[in-house]
């Protein structure tokens, strides 16, 4: 064995592998994953094919439903799309959840200021700015922590999400509570504030941000200095310090960059699904956000078609809800099953390829 | 804020009494997960272990509290906790130790997964959140009981806080005094000389995974069978990363884990102490309740801050975190 396999199976980093198994370990995971969701529906006591097909018509059936698993596919694919940046160099932002809610709130407070000051192409503008740069911010929060007193990004980023969330309980049910009334929820966004729909469709603006930010992505990581060195680092940190690579800054720039494209998603969701300002605005896309980016093999275009994926199953699953009484959470078993069976194929390659040879 | 309310022995005895339970479930999963980095595996996974232990448990607990074995329903309950934890510490060791896949990617994944399993089991038996465990109930210990205060506080508690304290001897005696600990740290540490030495690394850390996941089942069992007798989507609050936290804090030390989780279990008093306070309407309601529910969270990051330095985490077990390849020295 040479030192460089050795170093390769001492880091467990997975090198290149074969577009075989690139391709191929997902259509496994994604069909093993769907064996054991039908699993779990014959346990529950229903029909898996009628389950499957009411999943099937729920996420793809008509000009609305597809619209809806659009919608749905865009936070999801902001998320997967920076956490693909921060991964490739091995820095494990999970805190996209709360810089997905104090996006929310940066944001929000320019649409609940400034809705009837600003033209509506400022505004609108100004609050997505708003929200990535909240994102970005509260990530730094970890990057900060991390290089200056090497506390790990997965523990603090972890914590910020509690913190993050229970702040904008407090901002909704106190100084920003809706003049006037009872819940605990901001003022509702003015008309001005909310993203701008597509003629004669539901698809607003910010799905089209997300799919912009899929070549913006892959630009960066192929075609830019500052991609090399995220990727050199990502794939062994000591190369790329005696390269001269300044590791710090990368940190803090894959957390913020994760950060700011979280905080994206969380201004675009809450100024079109929620247009108030209150607590569980976030369907845990955090954490699927993580799944999306590893289904799709740390490649915008592949995180693409995992966040549609994605989204598919959690619109589906509504729609098995509705039918068959099937809890919406197996859509989460599902996709994490999924995952699994990615690395478990993705690990047993990677073995054969390092022993077999 | 109204002093006169907090400044008295019924509120602090209160005080320290929930901090000493609520330091349980987060300090069972710390001692597990201190076992299983010993042998040089990282199960970031831990949370997700606990949410399947909880509501493992919780269902066990529930279902058998009506029937024939309803007296030690509530054990049971714990016990499935615990192996239903070991089930989860199976996928886990499988990833880590038999595909030497990336422990990082599998333990957030796992947390994924957990979270998927136990909320779809959860919904699927109960369409309502009312169903309530009998829990288990206070064991006074016989005369030191009734030492004042530090009786009230140390010594009328439900049978798991006995039985946490005895896990923490007996995980360190286990660690530092038994062949097997000299195992698994052995392993954890240079799992090539371990392995020159007869050691089969495999087997170690499968063992000190499956050690650690019933812990952590275990303890998540404990705060849903006993201390808040219910299951909901997100009832384990984080504690499976405050245990993952806290395990550094600890210096992978079986008697500091103690120390960290009564820090986060008193966090957890405090805010549990004074929201009730400002329920009766009794003033103390100047700090928003969402900032008191902070205070675990923030006291985590804190921690690790006052245990850090620039170079980061010297006394990890060497390997930690690293698959072993045969022939690897």
């Amino acid at each position: 064995m040479t030192a460089v396999k050795i170093e390769k199976a001492r880091t467990g980093q997975s090198g290149a592998l074969p577009w075989l198994i690139t391709l191929g370990a997902p259509l496994i995971g994604v069909a093993a994953g769907l064996f054991i969701g039908a699993l779990l529906i014959l346990l529950a006591g229903a029909d898996p094919i009628k389950a499957y097909t009411a999943m099937m018509n729920g996420a793809f059936g008509g000009k609305r439903q597809i619209e809806e698993t659009l919608l749905k596919t865009a936070p999801l694919l902001l998320m997967g799309l920076g956490l693909t940046a921060a991964f490739r160099a091995r820095v494990w932002n999970i805190g996209g959840e709360g810089q997905y809610y104090i996006g929310a709130l940066a944001g929000g407070a320019i649409a609940l200021n400034f809705a009837d000051q600003w033209p509506r192409f400022i505004l609108i503008v100004a609050m997505l700015l708003a929200g990535a740069l909240g994102g970005a911010l509260w990530a730094a929060l970890a990057a900060f922590l991390k290089i200056r007193r090497g506390i790990n990004e997965i523990i603090s980023t972890l914590m910020l999400n509690y913190i993050a969330i229970l702040f904008i309980e407090y901002m909704a049910r106190g100084p920003m509570q809706e003049p006037g009334g009872y819940l605990p929820e901001s003022a509702q966004f003015a008309a001005a504030a909310r993203m701008p729909a597509l003629s004669g469709s539901r698809i607003h603006i910010g799905v089209l941000v997300a799919l912009l930010m899929i070549p913006v992505v892959y630009a960066l990581l192929w075609s830019t200095p500052l991609g090399f060195r995220l990727r050199a680092v990502g794939s062994r940190s000591s190369v790329a310090r005696y390269a001269g690579i300044k590791v710090e800054r990368l940190i803090l720039f894959a957390l913020m960059f994760s950060g700011g494209l979280a905080g994206l998603a969380g201004i675009i969701e809450v100024s079109s699904l929620h247009t108030r300002l209150k607590g569980g605005i976030s369907g845990d896309y955090g954490f699927s956000g993580i799944l999306v980016a590893l289904l799709g093999r740390m490649h915008p275009v592949g995180v693409a078609v995992a966040a549609l994926f994605f989204a598919a199953l959690t619109i589906g699953a509504q729609s098995m809800h509705v039918l068959y009484q099937l809890p919406v959470t197996l859509a989460g078993v599902v996709q994490a099953v999924v995952v699994l069976c990615v690395l478990a194929a993705d690990a047993i390659a990677h073995g054969k390829l390092h022993r077999g040879q | 804020m109204d002093w006169s309310l907090v400044l008295n022995w019924a509120f602090v005895i209160a005080l320290f009494t929930a901090a000493i339970r609520l330091a349980v479930p987060v300090l069972l999963a710390t001692l597990g997960e201190i076992v299983t980095e010993r042998s040089g595996v990282m199960n970031l996974g831990l949370d997700g272990v606990m949410v399947v232990g909880g509501v493992s448990g919780f269902l066990v607990a529930y279902f058998l509290q009506g029937g024939p074995l309803a007296g030690i329903s509530q054990w049971l309950g714990l016990l499935a906790g615990a192996a239903a934890g070991m089930l989860m510490g199976l996928i886990v060791a499988v990833f880590a130790v038999t595909l030497r896949a990336d422990q990082v990617i599998t333990g957030v994944t796992l947390v994924v997964f957990g979270h998927g399993v136990g909320n779809y089991i959860y919904r699927q038996q109960f369409s309502s959140l009312t169903a309530r465990t009998n829990g288990l109930p206070v064991f006074e210990v016989p005369l030191l009981s009734r030492i004042p205060v530090i009786g009230d506080i140390l010594f009328k508690h439900d049978a798991t806080v006995y039985i946490t304290v005895l896990l923490v001897l007996l995980v360190w005696f286990f660690l530092s005094r038994t062949t097997w600990g000299l195992n698994i740290r052995s392993v954890g540490e240079n799992p090539g000389a371990g392995e020159t030495s007869g050691l089969r690394v495999a087997a170690v850390r499968y063992g000190a995974t499956l050690i650690g996941t019933a812990l952590a089942g275990f303890g998540g069992a404990v705060l849903t069978v006993v201390q808040l007798r219910m299951f909901r989507e997100g009832i384990m609050g984080g504690r499976g990363w405050i245990a993952v936290a806290l395990v550094i804090f600890a210096r992978w030390k079986p008697e500091l884990a103690l120390v960290g989780a009564l820090l986060f279990g008193l966090a957890d008093a405090v805010q549990y102490r004074i929201q009730a306070l400002s329920q009766v309407g009794r003033g103390a309601g100047t700090i928003p309740y969402e900032f008191l529910l902070m205070l675990p969270y923030v006291l985590t990051i804190l921690a690790l801050l006052a245990r850090s330095n620039r170079r980061g985490q010297v006394q990890a077990p060497e390997v930690l975190g690293r698959p072993y390849v045969k022939g690897e020295l």
